[in-house]
C-alpha cells in the first residue's frame, strides 16, 4: 500500500464503461440459455412420433420476408446510433420507430406463423420435435418483445429528457441487445428453418 | 379467482407439519410484535430492506442462510430418526411425506443455506478486498438477495399452503412431469428455485464486473487475494451455469403447464436430456459452492500460520483449471444411464483429473502450515477439519468416478455419505471457518472462542459418527431415500449410530447459537478495536471493523501480494492520517429492489396456484416499479469530506 496522495477525480468510476461491460457479460450468459435451447431442439428435432416434419411445416418465403424485417431493425438501430454520436434527439427517434415498426412487424409474422401451426393441429403438444421448434423459437420472440417495450421506454426518455449521459448508456446497451438477437436470429433461421428443409 | 387453491389445501390433519408451521407462525408473529413493540419498522425499512450497502446485503445473506440451516436441518433429523426406528416398521413418517422431507431438504440445504452464506461471505468480503467501495450495480445487488428471499418464502409457503415435491431435490422426470406429480409441489420446486436461481444469475454479473473493473488501483489480477480469485471464479461458473438451469427449470415448467413435450414419456420426449442439463448446472454448481470454501482457507492458513501462502500462483491456476474442468465431468451423475463405454470413460477420466488441483491446493495449504507458527483458534480449528474430513470425501469421490465402481455404489448411501463429507467437510466448514473469521469485521466484536469450540467439536465429531457408517451401510446395500427396510439387513445398528452422529451436530447447532448470544452479551469485552485482529494481510483489515458505509475513506494503493502485511512489516506503528479527505461518492439506498421482489412473490405464488389475475399482476408490477426505477434521478449523493473526517477520527488508529 502506498500512501502518496490521491487525485480526488481518479476516484470517479466510469459508470458507462462498467454499465456496458456489465450488459456484456449478460449477453453471454443469454448466450449459453440459447445454446441450451439450441441443443434441446437439435436433440428432440428428429422425433417427430408420426409428425409433421420441419419441411413439411415451414413456408421458406413467409420466413425470408420475417428474417428481413428484423435484420432491417438492426440496420435502422445502427443508424439510431449514429445519430446519438452526433446528438440529433430528434434523428434518433426517428430511426426507432422504424426499428419499432420492423420488430413489430417481425414478431407479428411469427405470431400469424404459430398460430397457423396451430389451428393445422400442429402445436407443440403435436411432438417434441414442435415443442422444441416452439420453446426456442418463442424464446427468442419473448426476448425481441423484451427489447420492444425497452425501445418504447427508451423513445420516450430521448423525447422527454434528450440524449442525457444515462440515456447514451441505455441506447448502446439496447444496440447491444438488438444485434444479438439478430445474430441469434441468424442461427434460428439456419438451423431449425434452412436446416429443417434440407433434413428429412 | 383462487385457481386451485382451496381451503383444503392446507394439510389440517397432519400433526408434524401443522407443528412445524404453527412453530413457524408464532416466532414470526414474536419477532413482529418485538419490532412494533420498539418502533423498528422505520429502521428496518431504512437501514436494511432498502439497504445497497454490500455489507448489509451480506449479513442479511448469511442470516437467511443460518435459519434455513435450522430448516434443512430438521428435516435431516427427521430422516435420521425415521431410518433408525424403521427396521421391519414404518416408523413415524409416511412414505409420501417422507419424499417431501428429503426433498426440502435437499433442495434447502444447496440453495437456501449453502448458496446464501457463499454469495453473503463473497458480498460481504470481496469489495472490500479489493479496495472497492461497493460493487459494480449496488440496486441489482439489493435485487438478487431480495428475490432470493422470495425463493426461500416460496419453499417456507409450501409446508403450509399445498405441500412440496416429492421427487427429490433434482426432480427428474417422468416423476416430476404433470402425468405423475399433478399436485403443486413440483411447481412451488420449479418457481422458488427459478426466482431465486435469476436472482444468483445477478449477482454473478454484478461480482464478475465488480472484481474485473473496480480493483484499487496497483491490484492486478496475480495481486488479488485468493478469496477473491475463488469468488472471480465462482461468479464465471454462475454466469455460464445458471442459464441453463433457467432453461431447464422453463422447459419442464412449459411441460407442467401447456402440455409441451421436452420430458414427458410420450409423443418423443426425452427424460435423459433433463437429467443431462440439470448436471450440466448442477456439477458446476457444487463447485460454485466450494471454490469459495477454498478461499476462505487460503486466506486463514496463512493468516494462522504467520507465512505467506504457499504456492500462490499454482493456487491461482489450480482454482482456474477446476473452473474450466467442473464442466466437463456432469455425465458422472449417472454412469448407469448407459451412456457406453467409451463415454464413460472420458467422463470418468475428466472427474479423476479434478483430484489434481485439488490436491495441488490441499498441499499448498499443508505447506503454508509446515514450519508456520500456527496459532489454534476457530477459522484455522475449522479450517484442519477440513483438510482431513475433506480429502476423505475427495478419495471416495474418486472411488465413485470409476465407472465400473459407480455401477455398484451409484444411489447407495455410498454415495450419500460421499457427498456430504465434501458439502459438509468442504462448503459448511469454509463457511463456518469464513464466518468466525471475518465476523470481527463485520460487527466490531470478537466471537466467543469457548462455545465456538465446543460447538466445533460437537460438529466434527458429529459428522464422523453421521456419515462414516453410511459409506459402511453402502457397500451393505442400502440405498438412498429408503422410507422403512427390513430388521435382517442389518442395517439398524449402523442407523442408529448414525443418528447419534445427528444429535452430535444438533448439539453443536445450540452451542454455535449461544455461542452468538454469548458474543453479543459480553460484546463490550470483545470489541476489536484495531480493525486487525488477527494480524492479517489483505486489505480488508486496513479498515476498522466494522468498516464505515464508504469502505475506504482513501482508495488504497497496492503494490504486491498482501500490501497490507508488507505495510506493517515497513511500518510497525499506523502512521497518522495526514491526507484531506474529499468527499466521496456513494450510491442512494432504494426500495424498488423489495418492491419488485414482493411482485416477484405474488408472480410466483399465483403461479403454483393457477391465479392467472395474479400472475399478471405481478408480472406488470415488476415492469412499472423496474421502469419507475429506471427514472428516477436521485440515486447517488456525496458523503462530505467534513462528515469522513469526523468518523475517521473516531478510529482508534487515527486517535
Amino acid at each position: 500500500m502506498s500512501s502518496a496522495a490521491m487525485d480526488p477525480h481518479v476516484e470517479e468510476l466510469d459508470e458507462h464503461s462498467i454499465t456496458i461491460f456489465g450488459f456484456w457479460i449478460y449477453i453471454m450468459s443469454d448466450c449459453i440459455l440459447f445454446s441450451t435451447l439450441f441443443a434441446t431442439h437439435a436433440v428432440l428435432m428428429p422425433n417427430f412420433f408420426g409428425g409433421p416434419t420441419p419441411k413439411e411445416l415451414f413456408s421458406m418465403p413467409f420466413v425470408l420476408i420475417e428474417t428481413f424485417l428484423l435484420l432491417t431493425s438492426s440496420f435502422t438501430y445502427g443508424l439510431a446510433m449514429l445519430a446519438m454520436h452526433k446528438g440529433k434527439s430528434v434523428q434518433v427517434i426517428n430511426c426507432l420507430v422504424i426499428t419499432f415498426l420492423l420488430g413489430v412487424g417481425f414478431i407479428s409474422m411469427e405470431l400469424y406463423e404459430f398460430h397457423e401451426l396451430i389451428t393445422e393441429g400442429n402445436g407443440w403438444q403435436r411432438s417434441a420435435s414442435i415443442s422444441s421448434f416452439f420453446g426456442l423459437v418463442a424464446t427468442h420472440g419473448f426476448h425481441v418483445t423484451l427489447g420492444l417495450i425497452w425501445m418504447l421506454v427508451l423513445m420516450w426518455s430521448v423525447w422527454r429528457f434528450d440524449l442525457t449521459k444515462q440515456i447514451k448508456t441505455r441506447l448502446t446497451c439496447l444496440s447491444l441487445f438488438w444485434h444479438f438477437l439478430d445474430i441469434i436470429w441468424i442461427c434460428v433461421f439456419t438451423v431449425v428453418y434452412l436446416m429443417g428443409a434440407i433434413a428429412t | 379467482m383462487l385457481g386451485k387453491l382451496t381451503w383444503d389445501s392446507v394439510p389440517w390433519d397432519n400433526g408434524i407439519v401443522m407443528g412445524a408451521v404453527s412453530f413457524m407462525a408464532a416466532v414470526v408473529i414474536i419477532l413482529a410484535l418485538i419490532v412494533t413493540r420498539y418502533g423498528k419498522w422505520r429502521y428496518l425499512w431504512n437501514e436494511w430492506f432498502t439497504t445497497i450497502d454490500h455489507k448489509k446485503i451480506g449479513i442479511m445473506y448469511i442470516l437467511v442462510g443460518f435459519v434455513m440451516m435450522l430448516r434443512g436441518f430438521s428435516d435431516a433429523i427427521m430422516m435420521r430418526s425415521q431410518l433408525a426406528i424403521a427396521a421391519s416398521a414404518p416408523g413415524y413418517l409416511p412414505p409420501e411425506h417422507y419424499d417431501q422431507v428429503f426433498t426440502a431438504h435437499g433442495v434447502i440445504m444447496i440453495f437456501f443455506v449453502a448458496m446464501p452464506l457463499v454469495i453473503g461471505l463473497i458480498n460481504i468480503v470481496v469489495p472490500q478486498q479489493i479496495g472497492a467501495r461497493d460493487v459494480a450495480f449496488p440496486f441489482m445487488n439489493s435485487l438478487s438477495f431480495w428475490l432470493f428471499v422470495v425463493g426461500m418464502a416460496l419453499v417456507n409457503m409450501s409446508l403450509a399452503i399445498g405441500d412440496f415435491a416429492r421427487t427429490g431435490w433434482l426432480a427428474y422426470p417422468p416423476l416430476s412431469g404433470i402425468a405423475n406429480s399433478p399436485g403443486v409441489g413440483v411447481d412451488y420446486y420449479i418457481w422458488s428455485l427459478q426466482i431465486a436461481g435469476i436472482g444468483t444469475l445477478m449477482t454473478g454479473i454484478n461480482f464478475f464486473v465488480t472484481i474485473m473493473k473496480m480493483r484499487c488501483p496497483g491490484m492486478t489480477l496475480m495481486r488479488m487475494p485468493i478469496f477473491t480469485w475463488t469468488a472471480l471464479c465462482t461468479n464465471i461458473l454462475i454466469i455460464a451455469a445458471f442459464p441453463v438451469l433457467t432453461v431447464t427449470l422453463a422447459l419442464l415448467t412449459l411441460d407442467r403447464y401447456l402440455g409441451f413435450h421436452f420430458f414427458t414419456a410420450t409423443a418423443g420426449g426425452d427424460q435423459m436430456m433433463y437429467v443431462n442439463l440439470i448436471w450440466i448446472w448442477g456439477h458446476p454448481e457444487v463447485y460454485i459452492l466450494i471454490l469459495p470454501a477454498f478461499g476462505v482457507f487460503s486466506e486463514v492458513v496463512p493468516t494462522f500460520s504467520r507465512k505467506k501462502l504457499f504456492g500462490y500462483t499454482s493456487m491461482v491456476y489450480a482454482t482456474g483449471v477446476i473452473t474450466i474442468l467442473s464442466f466437463s465431468v456432469w455425465l458422472h451423475h449417472f454412469f448407469t444411464m448407459g451412456s457406453g463405454a467409451n463415454v464413460n470413460a472420458f467422463f470418468g477420466i475428466a472427474t479423476m483429473v479434478i483430484a489434481i488441483p485439488t490436491g495441488v491446493k490441499i498441499f499448498n495449504w499443508l505447506f503454508t502450515i509446515y514450519r508456520g507458527r500456527l496459532q489454534i483458534s476457530l477459522p484455522i480449528m475449522w479450517t484442519l477439519a477440513f483438510l482431513s474430513t475433506f480429502t476423505i470425501g475427495g478419495m471416495t469421490g474418486v472411488l465413485l468416478s470409476v465407472p465400473g465402481a459407480d455401477f455398484l455404489l451409484h444411489n447407495s448411501l455410498f454415495l450419500i455419505a460421499h457427498f456430504h463429507n465434501v458439502i459438509i467437510g468442504g462448503v459448511v466448514f469454509g463457511m463456518f471457518a469464513g464466518y468466525s473469521y471475518w465476523f470481527p469485521k463485520s460487527f466490531g466484536f470478537m466471537l466467543d472462542e469457548k462455545w465456538g469450540k465446543r460447538g466445533f467439536w460437537l460438529w466434527v465429531i458429529g459428522f464422523y459418527l453421521a456419515f462414516m457408517p453410511l459409506y459402511a451401510l453402502g457397500f451393505m446395500g442400502m440405498t438412498r431415500r429408503l422410507n422403512h427396510y427390513d430388521i435382517d439387513t442389518g442395517w439398524q445398528p449402523l442407523l442408529m449410530v448414525a443418528m447419534a452422529g445427528a444429535v452430535s451436530i444438533f448439539l453443536g447447532i445450540v452451542c454455535q447459537i449461544i455461542q452468538l448470544y454469548v458474543s453479543i452479551r459480553d460484546r463490550d469485552l470483545n470489541r476489536d478495536l484495531t480493525g486487525d485482529p488477527w494480524n492479517a494481510r489483505t486489505l480488508e483489515w486496513s479498515t476498522s471493523s466494522p468498516p464505515a458505509l464508504y469502505n475506504f475513506p482513501f482508495t488504497p494503493v497496492v503494490d504486491g501480494i498482501d500490501a497490507f502485511w508488507a505495510e506493517k512489516q515497513k511500518n510497525p506503528v499506523r502512521p497518522k492520517e495526514t491526507r484531506p479527505y474529499v468527499d466521496i461518492h456513494m450510491p442512494r439506498n432504494t426500495g424498488a429492489g423489495f418492491i419488485m421482489s414482493a411482485f416477484a412473490l405474488f408472480f410466483g405464488f399465483a403461479m403454483i396456484w393457477h391465479i392467472w389475475w395474479l400472475a399478471c399482476v405481478g408480472v406488470l408490477g415488476i415492469l412499472f416499479t423496474f421502469i419507475h426505477r429506471s427514472f428516477e434521478t436521485d440515486v447517488d449523493y456525496y458523503i462530505p469530506a467534513a462528515e469522513i473526517e469526523a468518523t475517521e477520527k473516531l478510529r482508534s488508529y487515527n486517535v
